[in-house]
């Protein structure tokens, strides 16, 4: 459980942070009057979907870092046989990293007002986002070919787990993609769209992190990262 | 010190803070069935959350009868005996406590109270409800599947939970992890909104520390689960596939009903450090909220300012942080790594700290003040007691050697009943006897009131005080019947048949207490727009019940903190938080 | 005023009911009455805490409760008092889990001189197994079992030879002597439970769990199973005697080893094919 006490130590630190900012130390019997008087407690100025696409964000990697948590925990055991992580990722990885720049590309092109680049890159994100949800499942389907199943050991059952968790979430961004796309298509005005399109790429970018942090995980990088962190220390 | 006369919601400067566009209910459909409108949204919630706890009430009375009377109701088995613990343990805890604390109260009031028109996605608050209701009717259902729903305990421990030696291993284990999946979904997106409804949508003027407790406690508490229910998600989800798939995350290899296993090498532990990271702070879910009701309960109707109202908050957000790092007192002899004993002892123990802070500051609030007995009141004080009881008998079982002859016996079944069965049960009623006229436009009936809580308060305790003794003397929980042990003499006996006498006494008076929420929709005394003459702003709608968008034309603009009642020199006890200052209050000398 | 009666008495009522309740813990028979101990200290402490918050809380009631023209203080708070309330809380808590923690160090600290026993829990009973002459267990595993080899012990492990087998049959410990309880369970949870030992502990499969206690008399005492292990929970029972030094050699020499239990001819490796039914 380190790994999910080490996140949410972090999480406290911000939501700490943010606290203190708040005059939680006022004594607001002795504050009355109008509002101007006592700065520094209105609601904050980011937009709504913002903040709550970070709150959710922070409830997605709780849910990693748990189910991080639970394959080191699991990893320890003596009937842990890794498997070998097919090519196939690599791949998949690369066009996932495209399909974040894209989205990247189409927020920058937003912000200057460049309806048609938005498109491109929405476009561009959206089929490489696909691509490499086809790629998880073709990597998938040879590893079940080669003989590891998700039941034969708990590496494997891990692998599926996460890979099936991480395709998920990208889906339901999808989805999200997908109306953004549809209005612009249908012509609705590039201001309103900026925040839609910034936020999708908020969370492509945050899905390519859990993917890439993942992907460490289960090519045993992190234990050699983990290894190496301790021999520094000892 | 000038008189400061009430001057409703008149004369209040335009918002500054920009208003949101309204969702417009079109048609009856989108009115009252797939409504948007978080009021819509919190009764829907309840009304689920209470019909699927009246389930939960009678599974009590069977299990009562049964512990009461072994022997006698052939129509419980040993089988459905767990069956019934089961479903009502986790309906209790969750699709009860949780769902009308949060869903409920949490969309009714956030909203009203931080002076917002509605939550800040109503579409995705919306969609909560029907994923919960789904999870609720999943739940049920499994009453009617072959096998009957699971017996695993409300712990859902593996490998038990999925073998074929617990009842309702095919169909039931499955559809309560889905359910539990499904909710943990709805919750989620309804939670977003309580998070980010308190964060975004205050009105102008409505600093953190003006916020009322209320609104503290369901903040907090939703920051909470949301960061802990992933956690029985992802225990949820990995014991979904051991079931159905065959893995082994959880199971070691075992030997069932004589045969080898498929599974091998799996950790139960790791199940139990899941589920308890979730465990531990939901209890603190449900308690959260219900501090932070009561605190507004005890202020209002004893016309006094809550008492310590920084420390008051101080304390729910150290709670809060600190229920994270104590998950593993439930594991004391789980048999985990021993020394972890010492780290989980002292931090549950440490939590005592703020929380004893919570209850002298309520009980020093009701000091030198001016208490009407009204039925809100009374379950205050009713949720005092049962909760400081069920409080204390928790630093038997946090620290670690005391727990180890009580856990697993009756003594934490009382306990848990007390602190997060009765207490917060106290306070939803005191709430709802509070809010009632708020949502209707009249009051409940008094009298009826008053009947309901005495019978209820002291059922209850009258129930669980004494079964504490039953577990000190060595009464193991989860037991069908407890067959002849030397150690049980046979008055143990009689007290379980009393309890159990007394359960189903209080039982049928929450009878009393449905029939007046009815009646009083009809019959009730017609109650105006602030009845308790309270302070924060859900009492000060311009409507009652408040109407679409909560506010008329204009947002209200807050001057004052939630607390100003009886202030020196006001013509009245209570200044509502919306209303302007004539003058500088001249208090400074009784505040310091 | 009826209601800050009422209240009191609910205080007042759990005093007494606490003082005369005929149910109370079980005789100890073991060296763990510093549990008890602990226990009483606590309840010393929260009785404490309980009646007087009650007590307090009763008296405003009887003291505040409206009256025409009264009118609250205003009063937002007091750091002095939160303070000293605060100190004097973190005093009271110290004051238990000091106590409980120096209990738990001895609890979870097995002495040197402790002798193992093994017990092991399936659905739903219990076998038991005591080292034989060379006082050691042997090894055993899931994998290894068999009608004739009901503990899953290993054939070809020279110290599981000896080992005293007690299928179906009562424990015996001897008085005075420290034991060290080792715990297995080869399908779900359970847990080892004897009220009149204080000590208990979960047995997981896959693990072994321990705790250790000397018991101080003799007697019989009930076996329950604490740890809910599916629909014959409850029934999950056995006995434990405490006999002196002579009964308990007597009872002893009466038990049957391994290696007599299994045939030396069947040493025969059982084949199970692992994974898929
Ligand atoms: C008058 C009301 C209630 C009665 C009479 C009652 C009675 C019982 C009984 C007899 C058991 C089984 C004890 C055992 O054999 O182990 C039980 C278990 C339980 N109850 Fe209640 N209960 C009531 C209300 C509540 C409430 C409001 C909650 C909400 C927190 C709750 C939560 C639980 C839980 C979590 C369990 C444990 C289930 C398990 O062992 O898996 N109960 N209750
Ligand atoms: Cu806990
Ligand atoms: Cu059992």
């Amino acid at each position: 459980m380190s790994a999910i006490i080490l996140f949410l130590t972090v999480v406290a630190v911000i939501v700490g942070w943010w606290l203190s900012q708040q005059r939680l130390t006022a004594k607001p019997w002795l504050e009355e009057g109008p509002v101007g008087d006592f700065p520094g407690g209105d609601s904050m100025t980011w937009p709504a979907a913002k903040v709550g696409l970070g709150v959710f964000l922070a409830v997605a990697s709780v849910l990693f870092v748990l189910f991080i948590s639970a394959y080191s925990m699991r990893m320890s055991v003596v009937d842990w046989r890794p498997l070998p992580v097919p090519r196939l990722l690599w791949v998949n990885t690369g066009v996932l990293v495209l399909s974040s720049a894209a989205l990247q590309w189409s927020y920058v092109a937003a912000r200057r007002h460049d309806t048609e680049n938005v498109m491109i890159g929405l476009l561009a994100g959206g089929a490489s986002a696909v691509i490499f949800l086809a790629g998880q499942l073709l990597a998938w389907q040879r590893l079940g070919a080669a003989g590891y199943f998700v039941a034969s050991n708990p590496a494997n059952s891990f692998f599926y787990l996460l890979t099936a968790v991480h395709g998920l979430h990208l889906t339901g961004g999808l989805v999200a993609l997908g109306r953004t796309s549809a209005k612009m298509w249908r012509g609705a005005e590039i201001a309103e769209m900026r925040l839609s399109v910034e936020l999708c790429a908020i969370y492509w970018h945050f899905m390519l992190l859990v993917w890439l942090v993942l992907l460490g995980l289960l090519t045993g990088w992190t234990d050699d990262f983990v290894d190496i962190c301790r021999r520094l220390l000892s | 010190m000038v008189d400061i006369p009430y001057e409703g919601i008149e004369g209040i400067p335009p918002a500054e803070v920009p208003d949101v566009e309204l969702y417009h209910p079109r048609s009856w459909w989108t009115r009252y069935v797939f409504s948007q409108d978080a009021k819509v949204i919190a009764i829907q919630y309840s009304l689920t959350a209470t019909a699927i706890g009246l389930v939960a009430l009678v599974l009590s009375w069977l299990m009562r009868l049964q512990l009461g009377f072994p022997g006698t109701f052939s129509f419980i088995d040993a089988n459905q005996y767990l069956q019934f613990i089961t479903m009502h343990g986790m309906i209790m805890v969750i699709y009860l406590l949780t769902a009308l604390f949060l869903g409920g109260f949490g969309n009714y009031l956030i909203p009203l109270m931080v002076g917002a028109r509605d939550m800040v996605f109503p579409y995705v608050n919306m969609l909560s409800y029907w994923v919960y209701l789904l999870a609720v009717l999943v739940l049920a259902s499994t009453f009617f599947v072959p096998g009957g729903p699971t017996g695993a305990g409300w712990t859902l421990y593996p490998p038990q939970a999925i073998l074929s030696g617990t009842p309702g291993q095919d169909w039931g284990i499955i559809l309560m992890m889905s359910s539990l999946i499904l909710f943990i979904i709805g919750f989620t997106m309804g939670g977003l909104n309580y998070v980010v409804t308190v964060l975004q949508a205050r009105t102008r003027g409505m600093t953190l520390m003006r916020l009322p407790l209320t609104v503290w406690g369901i903040f907090t508490a939703t920051v909470m689960a949301l960061l802990a229910f992933p956690a029985l998600f992802v225990a949820s989800v990995m014991l979904l596939l051991d079931r159905l798939l065959g893995t082994s995350f959880f199971m070691p290899s075992l030997v069932e009903m004589g045969q080898l296993s498929k599974y091998g090498g799996g950790s139960p532990l790791l199940f139990q450090h899941l589920f308890w990271f979730f465990g531990h702070p939901e209890v603190y879910i449900v308690a959260l909220p219900a501090f932070g009701i009561v605190s507004d309960l005890i202020s209002t109707h004893a016309r006094k300012n809550i008492f310590g109202y920084r420390m008051m908050v101080w304390a729910i957000v150290a709670i809060g942080a600190l229920s994270f790092i104590v998950w593993a007192h439930h594991m004391y002899v789980s048999g985990m790594f021993p020394q972890f004993g010492y780290f989980f002892a002292t931090t549950t123990l440490i939590i005592a700290i703020p929380t004893a802070i919570k209850v002298y500051n309520w009980v020093l609030t009701l000091w030198r003040g001016d208490i009407h007995l009204t039925v809100p009141m009374l379950f205050a004080l009713g949720f005092i007691i049962t909760f400081v009881n069920g409080g204390l008998t928790g630093l038997f079982l946090g620290n670690v050697v005391v727990d180890v002859p009580l856990s697993d016996t009756m003594f934490v079944v009382a306990h848990f009943h007390m602190v997060m069965g009765v207490a917060p049960i106290m306070v939803v009623l005191g709430a709802i006897y509070h809010w009632y006229p708020k949502v209707t436009g009249r009051m409940l009936n008094e009298a009826m009131g008053k009947f309901h809580f005495w019978v209820t308060f002291l059922g209850a305790y009258l129930i669980f005080f004494p079964m504490h003794y039953l577990g000190l003397l060595g009464v193991p929980r989860r037991y069908f019947e407890l067959g002849d042990a030397t150690f049980i003499p046979s008055s143990a006996h009689s007290l379980n048949a009393f309890i159990s006498v007394v359960a189903l006494t209080v039982g049928f008076s929450q009878m009393v207490f449905l029939f007046n929420l009815a009646w009083s929709l009809f019959k009730g005394e017609a109650s105006g727009g602030n009845p308790w003459r309270a302070t924060t702003l859900e009492w000060q709608t311009p409507e009652t019940p408040p109407g679409h968008g909560n506010w008329g034309k204009d947002l209200p603009v807050v001057y004052r903190w939630a607390y100003d009642y009886s202030v020196p020199g006001a013509a009245e006890d209570f200044i509502p938080q919306n209303q302007p200052p004539r003058a500088r209050k001249l208090i400074q000398g009784a505040a310091s | 005023m009826a209601v800050a009666l009422i209240l009191l008495l609910v205080a007042i009522g759990s005093v007494l009911f606490h003082i005369y309740s005929p149910w109370w813990w079980t005789p100890i028979a073991t060296n763990w009455a510093y549990i008890d101990h602990t226990i009483n200290i606590t309840f010393w402490i929260t009785g404490f805490v309980f009646v007087a918050v009650i007590a307090f809380m009763a008296y405003c009631v009887f003291r505040f409760h409206h009256k025409e023209g009264r009118r609250a203080d205003y009063n937002p708070e007091n750091k002095r008092l939160e303070w000293w309330l605060s100190v004097g809380t973190g005093v009271g808590v110290a004051a238990m889990l000091a106590p409980g923690l120096v209990v738990w160090h001895q609890f979870v600290t097995v002495p040197a001189d402790a002798t193992e026993v093994e017990v092991m829990g399936q659905q739903w009973q219990w076998s038991f197994r005591l080292p034989g002459k060379d006082g050691r267990l042997g090894t055993s595993d899931v994998r290894n079992i068999a009608a004739d080899n009901p503990m899953g012990l290993n054939h070809d492990d020279a110290h599981a030879q000896d080992d005293v087998v007690i299928e179906n049959g009562d424990l015996h410990l001897q008085v005075g002597k420290p034991v060290k309880v080792l715990l297995r369970s080869v399908d779900v949870l359970h847990d080892f439970y004897v009220p009149e030992f204080r000590a208990k502990m979960d047995m997981v499969p896959g693990m072994v769990t321990y705790f250790w206690m000397t018991p101080i008399r003799t007697g019989t005492f009930d076996v329950l199973c604490a740890e809910l292990c599916g629909a014959a929970h409850y029934q999950m029972r056995a006995k434990v005697i405490v006999d002196e030094e002579r009964e308990y050699h007597a009872w002893l020499e009466q038990q049957k080893t391994f290696a007599e239990l299994s045939p030396a001819k069947a040493i025969v490796k059982a084949t199970y094919q692992s994974g898929g039914k």
